[in-house]
């Protein structure tokens, strides 16, 4: 299976997720229709490839009279910021971490790991719950308890890469040469882990997406009728019966994403990180 | 025993780190008297509670008192059952063990057999048919999984009843949903950890002294190579857990999960807080039997 190679994997990851983009960033100028808009004459439409169904609303409509192909459009902007940012937090915060705790040694190293263990052990999605249950589900709430629930990954890796690292010739050579520890830990040494980082970081990308989506469609994200595709999902679970295409079609447009963000992150593993992908 | 008595010793770690967060979380939530006794109570009413609630008490004495219910397991009374909150999380206990039991298993076993079968057909049809599908696997929202399943055995075949708790064939698509959410990261995790063990001086050795392919396979690779999957498990508790959520409400399992999810919308406060320590205890105990599972097969971690 040669040609299902990590070239390949690239090449799709990023024709789905750059796809996916534009739809979220020029929703307005693609959305055929407004995406909150209710016509109760128009409710339930089939899609178009339905007898019933006409081009006016190509992926039929919601229990409101929507445009669900318009609310499918809207709804990847929460999911791509959300899962984008919440990345961001976690990669910050986790890296900064492994990197004094792996550069530092000692007793700041003990503190840090021994925090991230015992975070470890930590039932995250529990706390999301909770959280997202008081303060409500907004964008910045999504984004930080998300972003804290996945940082010890990236704190385990950055410290045992660091750790090595610092042993090496050009850091002690920065290191005698009289550069300060921030210097060599920003210039010598994050530039050297960057690869590996980056692959979890893409990968982590998908799970935090499909976390978002979770707490969306229990009702614990933006509450409707936002546009989200968690939210979509659960309106279209109540109608399963009348109008299966709106959970379904909600239900490809996640997996098309983290579809792509997934097999961008292997091929990346694949070419970045040889020796650890599991040598193909 | 050493083994035993370090791991024994991190137990409570993790809970600590629990109930601090709750703690701090519940009073950033704001005035919990205006949350009971809603909008129309007097100043006496607010003060008796406040008194009661050890609210008029400084922050360190109230986290204090705070411990100290927790240990006598009280959590409260639950706003919509009108009953301890501590009854009826525990009431709900059992369904969500079920759940997430037999879940595991099927998992386990669906990994383990994945895995080694990629192994074995490294680079052939099995294997790639099987990588895809667990890659697929790990991009599937497993809530539309569900749903899926629900309109194929459920409302189009009719095999399988759609939700609710009964016999077996209420269970087989809720395990089934649960299970996928562990399936694809140990078929990878397997795969991975036999193809390497199989490059192992002691593999070579056994193979050289005459050993099949079978019998190094049974004998000599998969007793090395399941401990990354053991250890995985461990990992992904809490996962499974937020998985267990996810198909309690789509399955309606009278479960911890979806009586979390209701009560966070009655703005069951007692009950939310009773099911989160439940679960964290749940989890923090099976780590421990992962640990100690670990240990039991590979001396290498008791001897550590």
């Amino acid at each position: 299976m040669k040609w299902f190679g990590p070239r390949l994997k690239i090449q799709i990851g990023i024709v789905l997720v750059l796809g996916m983009c534009v739809l979220a960033i020029f929703a307005p100028l693609l959305a055929p229709h407004d995406p909150y808009t209710q016509n109760l004459m128009l409710r339930l439409k089939p899609p178009v490839w339905d007898d019933r169904g006409s081009w006016a609303y190509p992926l039929g409509t919601d229990n409101f009279g929507r445009d669900l192909l318009s609310r499918l459009i809207y709804g990847s902007r929460l999911s791509i910021v959300v899962g984008l940012m919440a990345m961001l937090v976690a990669l910050t915060f986790g890296t900064t971490l492994g990197l004094v705790a792996g550069y530092l040694g000692g007793r700041t190293e003990q503190v840090i790991m021994r925090f991230a263990d015992g975070y470890q052990a930590i039932p995250e999605i529990l706390l999301a719950i909770v959280v997202v249950a008081v303060f409500g589900g907004g964008v910045v709430v999504l984004v930080l308890v998300l972003g804290f629930a996945g940082w010890e990954s990236y704190t385990r890796v950055a410290f045992n890469l660091t750790r090595s690292l610092r042993e090496r010739p050009f850091v002690e050579a920065a290191v005698a040469s009289g550069a300060g520890g921030r210097y060599v830990m920003w210039r010598h040494i994050l530039p050297q882990m960057s690869p590996v980082l980056t692959v979890i970081a893409t990968l982590q990308v998908g799970q935090l997406i499909l976390q978002e989506t979770a707490l969306s469609f229990l009702g614990l994200g933006l509450p409707p009728p936002t546009a989200t595709w968690g939210n979509i999902l659960a309106e279209g679970r109540d109608r399963l019966l009348v109008a299966p295409w709106i959970a379904n079609l909600a239900g490809i447009a996640i997996v098309l994403l983290v579809l792509g963000v997934n097999l961008l992150g292997n091929g990346l593993r694949e070419t970045l990180d040889p020796r650890r992908a599991d040598r193909r | 025993m050493r083994y035993l008595l370090r791991r024994l010793l991190l137990v409570p770690v993790p809970l600590i780190f629990v109930i601090a967060f709750v703690f701090v979380v519940l009073r950033l939530t704001g005035d919990p008297v205006a949350i009971y006794l809603g909008l129309d109570a007097t100043p006496e009413q607010e003060a008796v509670l406040r008194a009661e609630l050890h609210l008029d008490k400084p922050v360190p004495v109230q986290f204090g008192y705070f411990l100290l219910d927790l240990l006598r397991g009280d959590f409260g009374t639950s706003i919509q059952f009108k009953r301890p909150a501590m009854e009826v999380v525990a009431e709900r206990l059992g369904s969500t063990l079920q759940l997430l039991s037999l879940g595991l298993l099927l998992a386990i076993v669906l990994g383990v057999l994945g895995g080694v079968a990629c192994a074995v057909w490294k680079d052939k049809v099995p294997d790639f048919l099987i990588s895809v599908l667990a890659v697929a696997g790990q991009s599937m929202p497993s809530f539309w999984l569900g749903i899926l399943l629900i309109q194929l055995f459920a409302l189009d075949l009719q095999w399988l009843p759609t939700s609710g708790q009964g016999g077996w064939e209420h269970m087989v698509l809720p395990v089934v949903t649960l299970a996928t959410f562990l399936v694809p990261n140990f078929i990878l995790v397997m795969r991975v950890s036999v193809l390497e063990t199989a490059r192992e001086q002691f593999v070579v050795t056994a193979r050289a002294r005459g050993a099949g392919p079978a019998r190094a396979l049974w004998l000599h690779i998969l007793p090395n190579a399941i401990n990354p999957v053991v250890s995985l498990v461990g990992l992904q508790l809490g996962r499974l857990m937020g998985g267990a959520v996810v198909t309690e409400s789509i399955f309606a399992w009278p479960g911890v999960g979806r009586l979390m999810v209701s009560a966070i919308f009655q703005r069951d406060v007692p009950i939310v807080i009773a099911a989160v320590f439940i679960v964290a205890v749940t989890i923090v105990l099976a780590n421990l039997l992962v640990d100690l599972v670990q240990a039991a097969i590979d001396p290498r971690i008791r001897l550590r």
